[in-house]
């Protein structure tokens, strides 16, 4: 039972990292119905602008005097830096392309993924860095042998606060009414006098934010970054929007969870041989019996 | 139309030229070639011998050379990746026409190489790579480091006898010739020499989060957790181990070795761990020493195992090529085969009949971050 709930909190803060980078997809699947190939590049340079924005700020003493307000201060520069380029992304290689086939911006996204990639490793250098020490990371209580440890929870509650954070904004906000008259009909919604534009610049710049934040958080758990991290975890989050239904904010996080549990738990009571193959297989079967995902909506097709 | 002429004539002439100066060069030098993981994530495995492989390069050349002509070393980066080796290999042989090849670290890339090699025989000697099946792909095929059974009972005595653990958790990289290899020599060394093994769980190299593993480890209780990985995971799986409360040692084989593998809160999460290698740079032997000085004066950073270990590579392929007195590969391949204690920095070198190399094991203990010598065990 202990070792359960330990596997448990394992799962969760893994599964809150795949929730956060899956936030990002569905949004943008949901305003323009296109998969962001280069969103897990975007959680990669999140990580590498919070490595270098330590260096920055000059306290990256890689083993503690780390203070609260520092890594605060990191999560939101990165979160700048990372919607900065999610807008500049939009911009340069997918606005021209907005009116093409679904097919060229899509593959102009694995581009643009590849791009990034390879030029972080020209940048950062391919071998891995080693993430500095923002927090540090302290024994919180101890339920009879299962040790609860302070990252584990920060990345837990960073990730809801985020997600009630974003909530708030898409549903009580002027833009977040605007964002979904938008994801129901680009072409009504102009004519309601919605800038399309600057909703579409929006959603980049906070699914690129949130990316950036699940970097972070990432390198906070896992201090070992490298330029292509965001090949995996990218994938992994993608399938986790799909699992939660693919332009459901809600779903997303949903999903990204039972990634994370599944994944945790598959390695930790069977073998981490089957966990890939395993997690894929629940996908499957959920798709099978609800083709649109957990919490996704049936899509009518008008003829 | 008569300017065309001329132009073709001109660069006739060009070309003709180009290609007798091309001969030329190839009569002056002998060519070996050298794979190595100069770029990607176990990128200190290919720098670090390569530089040792420069210095021997250096050694030789300013003292006459070989047989009358220059060593040209031709040095090839595969990413620390096995097809990319066998792309890097095929034009090392067919074009750049090396007469002995180097490489590798990883036992996954030598034995990307190893056929290649075998087929067009051509010599090649791995510096360190420790899986038995490397050298057993052909006899063109040698090693101048141990193997993984000998490194498994070094690593089975030290636990029982040192570390006196008898209880053992195995977590092994499943996508890695060299850990499955090392594990199971491991295994069967360490149940033979009493020792009891609990947990075997496994990971795939590249993985980030290891907690669901070593969760499962933590509520066998083991003793200790042999981690037959690379630098690059063992690092996060200490760091990871640690945060969920895993206190006990974990020790390793020589795929620990990299200045890389303690940065960062890694430095605290291993300290008091083990692994065994070719070499202690802490070795009063004066060829050791004196290695060591010409090494930090020329690349002003420390050496590591690997180093030596491609000195020694490279300096064993020219001995073969003097003592057969050609560069033909069947003759260096009969003379390396013959080698009986050549005298190397990691040791006296000898190749028994599996074409491997008989030299001792080091374990070193970490401390601070440092590499401290633990003991010598020989074979």
């Amino acid at each position: 039972m202990i070792e359960f709930i330990q596997q448990f909190i394992n799962g969760l803060s893994l599964g809150s990292i795949y929730a956060l980078i899956a936030l990002g997809y569905t949004m943008i699947y949901g305003i323009l119905r296109f998969i962001n190939f280069a969103h897990g590049d975007v959680f990669m340079i999140g990580a590498f602008s919070g490595y270098y924005l330590a260096f920055l700020f000059s306290f990256a003493t890689f083993t503690g005097g780390a203070s609260v307000w520092m890594a605060i201060l990191i999560l939101l520069g990165s979160m700048v830096v990372c919607s900065i380029l999610g807008f500049t992304l939009e911009k340069l290689a997918y606005k021209p392309l907005r009116n093409s086939p679904k097919l060229t911006i899509l593959i102009t996204a694995i581009g643009v993924s590849l791009f990034l990639e390879y030029g972080g490793q020209l940048v950062f250098g391919a071998d891995p860095k080693s993430f500095p020490t923002l927090l540090e990371n302290k024994e919180l209580f101890n339920i009879g042998g299962a040790a609860v440890f302070s990252n584990s929870v920060v990345v837990i509650i960073v990730s809801l606060i985020l997600m009630i954070i974003l909530r708030i904004i898409v549903m009580n906000t002027k833009m977040g009414t605007a964002m979904r008259a938008v994801s129901f009909n680009h072409n009504v919604a102009s004519l309601m006098g919605i800038n399309i534009n600057r909703v579409i610049s929006f959603t980049f710049i906070l699914g690129s934010s949130l990316a950036a934040a699940a970097g972070i958080l990432f390198g906070l758990n896992y201090p070992k970054i490298d330029p292509l991290i965001g090949i995996i975890y990218g994938l992994k989050a993608f399938v986790a929007a799909v699992l939660g239904g693919i332009g459901n904010i809600l779903g997303a996080a949903l999903g990204g969870l039972i990634l994370g549990l599944v994944e945790t738990f598959v390695s930790g009571y069977l073998s981490s041989t089957y966990r890939d193959a395993i997690a894929f297989g629940i996908l499957i079967i959920i798709l099978l019996f609800r083709p649109t995902g957990l919490l996704g909506k049936k899509e009518i097709e008008k003829v | 139309m008569k300017s065309k002429v001329t132009v073709f004539i001109t660069l006739f002439f060009l070309i003709s030229v180009m290609i007798s100066s091309c001969n030329k060069n190839q009569d002056n030098v002998i060519k070996i070639g050298q794979f190595a993981s100069l770029t990607g994530s176990e990128a200190t495995f290919g720098i670090s011998s390569d530089n040792g492989i420069k210095l021997a390069l250096e050694e030789i050349n300013s003292s006459g050379g070989l047989l009358g002509k220059q060593i040209q070393l031709v040095t090839e980066d595969n990413q620390g990746k096995p097809n990319e080796t066998q792309t890097v290999v095929q034009k090392l042989i067919n074009r750049d026409k090396v007469v002995g090849i180097i490489g590798e670290v990883a036992s996954s890339r030598s034995k990307a190489a190893a056929p290649i090699c075998q087929q067009n025989k051509i010599p090649m000697i791995s510096q360190a790579s420790t899986n038995p099946e490397v050298t057993a792909i052909g006899d063109y095929i040698f090693r101048v480091c141990f193997i993984d059974p000998f490194q498994a009972t070094v690593m089975s005595k030290f636990a029982l006898n040192s570390m006196k653990t008898k209880k053992v958790a195995l977590l092994i990289d499943q996508r890695n010739a060299y850990s499955t290899g090392l594990a199971e020599n491991f295994k069967k060394t360490f149940v033979e020499m009493g020792g009891e093994i609990i947990e075997e769980q496994k990971y795939s190299s590249g993985d980030k989060d290891f907690k669901a593993q070593l969760t499962a480890i933590k509520y066998k209780n083991p003793e200790a957790i042999f981690i037959p990985g690379y630098y690059t995971d063992v690092g996060l799986i200490a760091i990871q181990s640690r945060e969920i409360g895993l206190t006990i040692p974990l020790f390793g084989g020589d795929g620990w070795e990299s200045d890389k593998l303690t940065e960062g809160k890694a430095k605290d999460a291993l300290e008091g761990c083990f692994f065994s290698t070719h070499i202690s740079t802490e070795d009063p032997n004066p060829l050791i020493q004196n290695f060591i000085k010409k090494y930090r004066e020329k690349y002003k950073i420390e050496p590591d195992a690997y180093s030596f270990l491609g000195y020694d590579a490279l300096m064993l392929m020219a001995d073969a090529i003097k003592r057969a007195g050609t560069t033909d590969g069947e003759k260096v391949k009969l003379e390396l085969a013959k080698t009986k204690d050549f005298k190397g920095v990691t040791g006296n070198i000898t190749i028994n009949e599996q074409r491997n190399a008989i030299k001792p094991a080091v374990v070193l203990e970490i401390k601070g971050g440092k590499f401290k010598y633990k003991e010598t065990i020989a074979p």
